[in-house]
Parts: C-alpha cells; structure tokens; sequence
C-alpha cells in the first residue's frame, strides 16, 4: 500500500479555499447504501464480507468512476496507516479499529476529494470532501459516484422507506450532509452554548473534529443533519447552504467584531501568544496545538498576525496529528518523542528558528 | 382553487439572531419564546411566540425533539419492552435473517433490508420521531426501482413544496405548484 505521499501535504479539504474558507473549513457529503440480497454487515457471514467486498472492489476500481483510486485493504494494514487515514478523514475510528479478521476496505480517488468505505457499518459509506462551503459541488459529485455504481450494483431499497440502511437513523436518502465550521470567537465568547441548543431544536448533530463523541479541539464543529427520512437531498442541501451555515457565519463574524471593539488589548495579547508559543516552544502537546493553531488560524484571517498563511495552519492542524508525525519521521515514535517531534515540526513550518536554542 | 380554508400550524424553532428572536418574549409569561408559529384561519394571519412550558401547553411542541437518537432508542425500548412477551412468536423476528426487535433494540441496528418490512410497524413510530415527523421516502430514486416508483417520489416533493409555499404565504408560488401537480398527475405514465 503506499500513503507515502500522504505525509507532505494536506488532502483537498484543507486547502483553505473555496467560499467562506475563513470559517468554513470544509463541506462534506456522504450516502448510504447497502447491495440487495444480503444481509447488513453486522450480521453477514465472513463469507457473504468477502463476496460483497468483491463486488465492490470489481465496480469502484474502474476507470470509469475514476482514475488512478487508491484501493486499501485494511485488515493487511498497519494500525499506524489506519490510524494515518482516520486522521485524513478517509476513514471513520470504528473502521480503523474493527477486529483484523473484518473483511473491510476503503477506495480513495487520487485528490482525496471522495472516499468510499466498504463494509463498515453499511455496506458502501462513500463521502466528498471539499474546502470551504461547496456542498452543492460535494453532492453532484457523490451523486455522479452514485449513478455509475448503481448501473451495476442493485441497492436495497424499498418505496415507503428508501435506501434500506443499517441503523434506521440513515435511512431513505441515506444523505448526511455535514460543514466543519471554526468558531473561535464563539467559543472565547462563550455564546457556543447557544449555537448548540439552536443547532439541537433545528434536529442538527454538533460534534468535534473527529466526529461522534469527540471533543470540539481547535475549536472545530461538525454540523451534519440528522433527518434522513421525508425531505429530499435538494431540501437538506439548500437548507445548510442557505440558512444554517449563513447564520452561524454571520454570529461568529459579530463575536469576532466585538471582540476586537471591546476587548482588544486582550484579544491580540491572546492571539500573538499563541504565535509565540507555537514558534518557540521545545514540547508540545497534541490538544495544546489545536488549541494554539485555532487562535493562529483567528489572528491571520483577521490580520492582526500575518506571519504565516491559511494554507500552511491548515495542514499543520494535520501534520501535527500523531500518525502523521510519525510517517514524517519515519518511525514510531513514544509520545514525549512525539511532543518534541510536534514542536521541531511547528517551529520549522511557521519560520521559527528551528534549532537555536 | 382556493386556500382561504386551509389551516397550517408550523412550529419552528429558530437559530437565535442577536437582540432579535432570543429577546422576545412568550405571549403568556416572561420567560423568552422558544417556539414561534404563523396561523393562517380563512386568510386571517395569527402569530403565537410561546416558551417551551406554554407551547407544550398549546401542543405546538409536540414535534419539537430535543433528545438525541440514542435517548430516544433507549426510551423507545422502554416504552415497547413490557408487550414484548405478549407479541405472537411471528411477530418479532425477521424472517430472512432470524434478526429478533429485542436484538435490534439493544444494538440499534437491523440484520438485513427485509427488516423493515418484518418490523414495519414497531419501526414507524421511532422514524417519525427520529426524523422530524418523516414517514415515507421523497428523496432520490434509484433507476432500476422504475419509472412508477420515481413518478411516485417526485409527486410527494412537489405536494411538499405546494404545503411549504402555503406556509410561507407565497399564493401565487402556490397556485403554480397546484397546477403543476395537477398537470404532472393527467400525464400517462
């Protein structure tokens, strides 16, 4: 397998461009779909994992869907490849960690923009990632995906209830749209709460930069909805496009404004310490740096700190990640070894001196 | 056609703007409205701002979930577990792949497509709730499922977007989308 070339740059999604790329980090679309005649995956016999892996492997990697897709058989994986592609977002934590007998893989296009897990929870997870607010470019291009396997492959599906999914969360559209929004100024402001209760009564998950159950670290929020059953895609779409993601943008840029009004000597004191901290610091912490990284990435988008790029914060919220440390130094690595490989790593990417002490 | 008579009730609750939605207060009490809805009785337009206690009060909160789906299994189960032993042998498990409701309550996930037949009705009720009152499939439609089942998909949008535009006031959207229904069901299939 080779994710070599997965340890220099950051895929697509981290670009830093794209529409509202200041707050917005990313778009993400994903279906869910299951092949009729077998059982969901939870309950297939290691036989019917293996036949169902070959029908998806035979119909993904084909020129037709695309060129050059990168297909990973993780139970052959190392855990530290696996661990590499949750960090990536090619992969969920429950894939990666699934017992190594699982018959399970994940088929990557060349730009990382889509990604297609067979035999996770349901039988095909695939996802678009983009940078920015693209949803509507996410969904035709997961739609298209979706087109074309579908000319060979029969989904289960039923009138009343859709795209037969494992958990009945997921079914009918089987569609989860979700935006990872930065909301540093909310979170220093302490209206975050609000966000939450909102995004709640609006039948919306929050959650953090990995997904269920993890902490909002760097001060990143996934927004995905939760209704997949009676409204259509259009319908989703247009609702994060036109009036969820606009009005949280919109709250944060107010709490960036009075920030800056009301508290100002403290907001840049703030900002330019954790320029400080990151250019010089000797050990370094995997939840301190995103917590730094978050305020770096505020202090440039307002231009109160313009020693660096959107661009090179981005892929620093990835690199600094413990997989990735340790593909860039080619071996594994303790964690007080990590903490220092993490700092030497920072201060040489932010132009710090990197070796004077 | 007219819709002078049409009643619609919606209830929604709203992402705060500053100063504006958070600051208003319910109708009844001093405590801030959470749910706000538009009436509309013979063409008379009614608003009602409620806190979360009246508008359980006025039923408009019925739809309102604020449990996440886990809680909302859990509860599920509970509420179904005391006529689980009473339930005809049948009527439990799924035929294709022997996948029992207890089983599917403890994991949350079904065995196989054909549960959802097998489950139909224990399902019904935890769909609705998990998914804002939705019921039935309108979004996309695969097309080896046919032409029938796409017709089928694609009249419940435009009946949606008929009942939104009714909601949002905009009659003469309204009046265009009743004659498009209209015009796509004389269409030979």
């Amino acid at each position: 397998m080779n994710l070599g070339n997965y340890t220099d740059h950051a895929g697509e999604w981290l670009r830093g461009a794209g529409p509202h790329s200041d707050i917005v980090i990313s778009s993400r679309v994903r279906l869910a779909r299951n092949i009729a005649g077998f059982p969901f995956v939870g309950r297939a016999s290691q036989r019917q994992r293996h036949e169902v892996l070959a029908i998806c492997k035979e119909r993904i990697v084909s020129d037709r869907l695309a060129p050059n897709i990168l297909w990973v058989d993780l139970p052959q994986s190392s855990a530290l490849d696996r661990q590499l592609l949750v960090e990536r977002h090619l992969i969920s934590r429950q894939h990666a960690s699934a017992s190594d007998d699982a018959p399970r893989a994940v088929a990557v296009g060349a730009d990382e923009t889509f990604a297609i897990m067979v035999n996770e929870e349901d039988h095909l997870r695939m996802q678009v990632l983009r940078s920015g607010l693209q949803l509507s470019e996410a969904f035709d291009q997961i739609n298209r995906i979706d087109d074309i396997l579908e000319d060979h492959i029969d989904y289960a599906y039923a009138k009343r209830f859709g795209y037969l999914t494992a958990c009945p969360t997921n079914v009918g559209t089987g569609l989860r749209v979700s935006v990872m929004l930065h909301l540093p100024a909310l979170k220093i402001t302490g209206e975050i709460d609000k966000v939450r209760r909102a995004a709640r009564d609006m039948h919306l998950a929050v959650r953090g930069l990995f997904g269920e159950g993890s902490e909002a670290l760097g001060d990143l929020y996934q927004i995905s909805n939760q209704t997949t059953l009676g409204k259509c895609e259009e319908e989703v779409l247009a609702d994060f496009q036109n009036t969820i993601v606009p009005q949280i943008i919109a709250y944060e840029q107010q709490a960036r404004q009075a920030l800056m009004r009301h508290r100002e000597a403290e907001f840049d004191d703030k900002l330019w310490r954790a320029w400080a901290v990151l250019t010089h610091a000797r050990v370094m912490g995997g939840e301190e740096v995103l917590s730094l990284l978050s305020h770096l990435r505020l202090a440039v988008n307002l231009g109160r700190v313009n020693r660096t790029d959107i661009r090179t914060i981005n892929e620093l919220f990835l690199l600094t990640q413990s997989a990735h440390l340790q593909k860039i130094s080619g071996c594994e690595m303790d964690a007080p070894t990590r903490r220092a490989a993490r700092a030497r790593l920072l201060r040489q990417r932010l132009g710090g001196n990197a070796e004077q002490s | 056609m007219s819709l002078e008579s049409d009643t619609i009730l919606t209830a929604t609750p709203r992402l705060p703007h500053r100063g504006q939605v958070l600051k208003r207060k319910c109708d009844r009490c001093a405590r801030p409205a959470t749910h706000h809805s538009v009436e509309i009785i013979k063409g008379q337009k009614i608003e009602k701002h409620l806190c979360d206690q009246h508008a359980s009060e006025e039923g408009l909160a019925i739809k309102s979930i604020h449990t996440p789906i886990n809680e909302l299994l859990t509860n599920f189960v509970k509420v179904h577990s005391g006529e689980e032993p009473d339930r005809p042998a049948g009527g439990g498990v799924c035929e294709s792949c022997g996948m029992t409701f207890a089983k599917f309550r403890k994991d949350s996930v079904l065995g196989c497509p054909d549960c959802y037949k097998a489950f139909e009705q224990l399902l019904s009720n935890l769909l609705e709730r998990a998914h804002e009152g939705g019921t039935h499939h309108i979004g996309k439609v695969p097309r080896r499922a046919g032409a029938g089942e796409q017709r089928q998909a694609m009249l419940m949008r435009m009946r949606k977007q008929l009942n939104a535009a009714v909601v949002g006031e905009d009659y003469e959207l309204a009046a265009r989308l009743r004659d498009d229904i209209n015009r796509f069901e004389e269409e030979p299939s």
